[in-house]
């Protein structure tokens, strides 16, 4: 039997056969990640297994861009940590202050991850890099150490769902809205253990951003990975981004699946996942208006220039509605400082915007944006668990860049093409 | 692996931000996330357990976020067994590897109520539950985790072996 794309990649970086679904095999591991959360753990565990040093210094990533600028003493102390980690070990890439970016749109756009590597990191969205070929997927700080130590860890061979989507995207829907309606569809567990494989022709329709904005929350339906093949728009913007060597990459014809689910993209209108889970999911056109204090534009899953090109377009000559604050996060500083040469900050600005630093900011209720009790948001990021963002009294809505934008020019939640 | 403790039960999908909320997370301190264990859930939900209890989850236990604090946290407020009907990946992995013993039971933790006194044989997967005279069946500890809690969590099993 054929392998599918998470057997094919973890077969090539296993020393054991793969045979079948719940298999467990050890994996060596291309690169290694953690953040200013999760870095001081993983730095604590790695001290307690007395490795006298990290298997590559040039493999490993730590990004402190949780609560950075740093928003107290304790979270400046966790990143004084990492810092010191990082020094000792002799770390390559270390991101702090000006180098740093949101954690999953910043390796991408180095070129640390790409088609056929196998990525653990201390982050659950470290899935972003499956929409670029990658087998990558979460892990909790004292695995991440285990894997910083030996440059390997264990994998069950998870099962895998394949998802085929077919059609054509209406003019305001995104990759945003296409996994947005699979969640709420196979729901917050519908793929647990799993990976989830896309294909489909609408797949010629996804640039690289938009691959990882699917990608990026696979985790919310359970997944291990969501998994892209590797294609001419995947090779494209790995060389664009500095990688070389890189091949195309396709699940086998007799590929094992243990689902299948099947997408008609056209038609569909953009959609929203309402408090308090990412598989509340509803059309646009289908919901009340709903009244929201805040728009936020940013994150792991959209914060890209795309996403940002996406907003100005909407917001262009438009102010935000007076009761709303409207805040914007470039993810990186690559992508702030592109944003700013194409005039998107100055259309973001004039429409009454606060642009904020690239990092996760009020995402995971850490700061620059947290919510009061009673509040409600709209907000392009992947999580709205209950108190996410603030106040356990306090609501999220996701939706796309152009929802956001839309939302944050009305003060309701309306549909993009009703500005 | 042998457990004897009154159970607590909370919902289904109880994520990461539930068992321990962001704003908690400046500390890596077991005894300080304990105390604030579940307070995304409900403040000073701690308050009630006693040292060795045991917590019982529905569906998807452990889903969110991949922070190791959660299972630190519940460790830290004294508790050494989470049985579920089934565990989020991620929380999954750092159970083990921080030596929490996880038990997952599928629909027959139904038979499992807030309050009951369970005594527990983790390795063969049985549940006495004395408050009922019931016995509910869970998934053995796989071979593998067995193998991590027995040399006490990951860091023992990784200094073996660079050591
Ligand atoms: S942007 Fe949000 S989801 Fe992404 S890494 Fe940061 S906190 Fe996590």
């Amino acid at each position: 039997m054929g392998k599918n794309l998470a057997e094919k990649i973890l077969q090539k970086h296993s020393p054991e056969e793969i045979k079948k679904p719940g298999q467990i095999i050890p994996c060596r591991v291309s690169l290694v990640l953690a953040n200013d959360i999760t870095a001081p753990l993983a730095g604590d565990s790695f001290r307690k297994m007395q490795a006298p040093r990290v298997f590559d210094a040039d493999k490993i990533a730590l990004v402190c861009d949780h609560f950075t600028p740093n928003k107290d003493i304790a979270s400046a102390e966790q990143v004084q940590k990492v810092r010191r980690f990082a020094r000792e070990m002799n770390i390559t890439h270390y991101y702090e202050g000006g180098n740093v970016g949101v954690e999953h749109a910043l390796l991408p756009e180095l070129g640390l991850v790409g088609p056929g590597d196998v990525v653990v990191g201390a982050d659950s969205h470290t899935c972003t890099y499956g929409g670029l070929g990658a087998f990558a997927t979460g892990m909790g700080s004292t695995d991440i150490a285990a894997a910083m130590a030996l440059g390997e860890t264990w994998f069950k061979i998870p099962e895998t769902i394949r998802v085929n989507m077919n059609g054509s995207l209406d003019e305001f829907t995104t990759s945003k809205d296409l996994i947005l309606n699979l969640i709420g569809r196979i729901k917050v567990d519908g793929a647990l253990y799993r990976a989830l494989e896309f294909a489909g022709d609408t797949l010629t329709e996804l640039d690289a951003e938009a691959r990882m904005t699917m990608a990026n929350m696979a985790i919310e339906a359970g997944g291990k990975a969501g998994l892209f093949p590797v294609d001419q728009v995947t090779l494209d913007y790995c060389r664009e981004h500095g990688r070389q060597g890189d091949d195309f990459l396709e699940p086998d014809g007799q590929a094992g699946y243990c689902m299948q689910v099947d997408m008609q993209v056209s038609g569909m209108p953009p959609q929203i996942a309402c408090p308090h889970l990412p598989d509340n999911v509803a059309g646009v056109d289908d919901l009340e208006e709903i009244k929201v204090d805040q728009v936020v534009l940013g994150s792991c899953t959209n914060g890209r220039i795309s996403d940002l090109r996406q907003a100005a377009h909407i917001l262009k000559d438009r102010h935000v509605d007076k009761n709303i604050r409207l805040i914007v996060l470039p993810a990186t500083p690559k992508i702030y400082a592109q944003a700013l040469e194409e005039g998107l900050l100055e259309i973001f600005l004039k429409a009454g915007g606060i642009i904020g630093p690239p990092t996760c900011g009020p995402c995971l209720g850490g700061h620059m944006g947290i919510l009061a009790s009673g509040e409600t948001c709209l907000a392009t990021t992947n999580r709205n668990f209950k108190g996410r963002m603030g106040s356990l009294e306090s609501k999220v809505y996701l939706g796309s860049p152009y929802v956001a934008a839309a939302t944050a020019v009305a003060g309701r939640i309306i549909p993009p093409a009703r500005v | 692996m042998h457990f004897k403790g009154k159970g607590h039960k909370v919902g289904d999908h109880i994520d990461t931000d539930a068992i321990i909320p962001a704003r908690c997370l400046v500390t890596t301190d077991p005894e300080e996330l304990g105390r604030n264990c579940m307070a995304g859930l409900e403040e000073n939900w701690v308050s009630r357990v006693n040292r060795g209890d045991i917590l019982l989850g529905g569906k998807n236990f452990g889903c969110g976020s991949s922070r190791e604090h959660a299972p630190i946290a519940i460790l830290g407020a004294g508790i050494p067994v989470v049985i579920a009907h089934s565990f989020a990946r991620i929380f999954y992995r750092n159970g083990f590897n921080m030596g929490l013993v996880l038990l997952e039971g599928g629909d027959e933790i139904s038979r499992l109520s807030d309050g009951d006194e369970l005594e527990i044989k983790a390795l063969e997967g049985k549940i006495v539950n004395h408050t009922t005279g019931d016995t509910v069946n869970s998934l053995p500890v796989p071979e593998f985790m067995a193998d991590i809690l027995a040399k006490g969590g990951l860091i023992n099993y990784v200094r073996e072996k660079v050591a």
